[in-house]
């Protein structure tokens, strides 16, 4: 039995069954954009999973350098040495569009021409494990970037992946079994007023004909 | 035009300034929300933390998941990585699949 009252009228079984077949469209529409969008994810999460494995290594091995750095100066000539930095990063942020997703893609320029022109001290008075400390970030920066760019594509699609799913799943089982049901619910009333019709045809027909030549007398005598 | 941040206790940023990006050395957990706060709304495209602060301020982070600026990401600091950053993937890909089917139980 449906849920919620319907009218069991003609034109109220012509527009369920538009929508019906515009729900089984969308449907049909929504799970080939979810299955895409999956695919997507799962390849952009593996080369997550990975850059950030190399990042995550990479600042390690930094941070080694940099606590070698330090133990070998003092305190003031690395805050001197790293107190003005002369490059510096800008980042052009475009858009890509996957399966109407907005990603943003990261274009880095640096300040100075050549981008491995980091190094804001005279080398004079650091120690040498400062230079390489430096450098080794320096090397892993573009995974670093592009990690920035891989891991928030991959947080947006989710959220993309989850809205759709839940999309799918209501018309799936909600939407589309619930239309079904009105619809059968109407034409059976309708299949069932159409009998009664005939019937109440037949038996007035009945009771004409016996008015105008009177069986019923006519038998008796 | 955008800028690179990064955020987390001194001694694990301050190498990253020499490269270019903007360094801000937070002690607390206020100090961070707030200076995350002043940064989303500031010029920059990324914001790397480090997963100490990243801790302390999740609740903050969250609010920054589905927008598409700025992409805030967790590093590890000069304390040692914690996993944290793995995990933010992990949950991308239980929120998106149902279940964990990249790591698998790997590193939990």
């Amino acid at each position: 039995m449906a849920k919620t009252h319907v009218n069991p009228t003609r034109m109220e079984l012509t527009r369920l069954k538009k929508k019906l077949v515009t729900a089984v469209r969308g449907h049909k529409l929504l799970k080939d954009k979810r299955d895409e969008l999956m695919r997507q994810f799962l390849e952009l999460v593996r080369e997550n999973k990975e850059l950030r494995e190399k990042v995550e290594a990479g600042i390690h091995a930094a941070n080694k350098n940099f606590v070698l750095a330090r133990a070998g100066m003092t305190d003031e000539i690395l805050n001197v040495a790293l107190l003005s930095p002369k490059q510096e990063v800008y980042l052009d942020v475009g858009t890509k569009n996957v399966m109407s997703v907005d990603i943003p893609v990261f274009d880095y320029k640096t300040k100075t021409p050549d981008s491995n022109d980091i190094f804001s001290y005279g080398f004079a008075f650091t120690s040498s494990d400062l230079d390489d400390s430096i450098q080794s970030l320096q090397d892993i920066f573009p995974s670093m970037l592009r990690l920035a760019e891989c891991e928030k594509a991959c947080q947006l699609l989710a959220a993309e992946i989850e809205k759709t799913r839940r999309r799918v799943n209501a018309l799936e089982h909600v939407m589309i079994p619930e239309l079904r049901e009105n619809i059968k619910y109407i034409i059976m009333k309708l299949d069932e007023n159409e009998r009664s019709t005939q019937i109440r045809l037949m038996k007035i027909k009945d009771m004409m004909l016996e008015e105008a030549h009177h069986y019923s007398q006519r038998e008796r005598a | 035009m955008y800028r690179i941040a990064v955020l987390g206790d001194r001694d694990s940023i301050y190498g990253f300034a020499a490269l270019g990006m903007a360094t801000y050395p937070v002690n607390s957990a206020d100090e961070a929300a707030k200076r995350l706060k002043k940064l989303a709304e500031d010029k920059f495209a990324v914001i790397y933390v480090t997963e100490a602060v990243q801790a302390q301020i999740e609740s903050e982070i969250d609010r920054y998941r589905t927008v598409q600026i700025p992409a805030i990401i967790p590093i590890p600091g000069v304390s040692g990585n914690t996993g944290m950053g793995m995990r933010n993937v992990k949950t991308s890909v239980e929120q998106a699949v149902g279940s964990d089917i990249i790591f698998n139980n790997e590193n939990k």
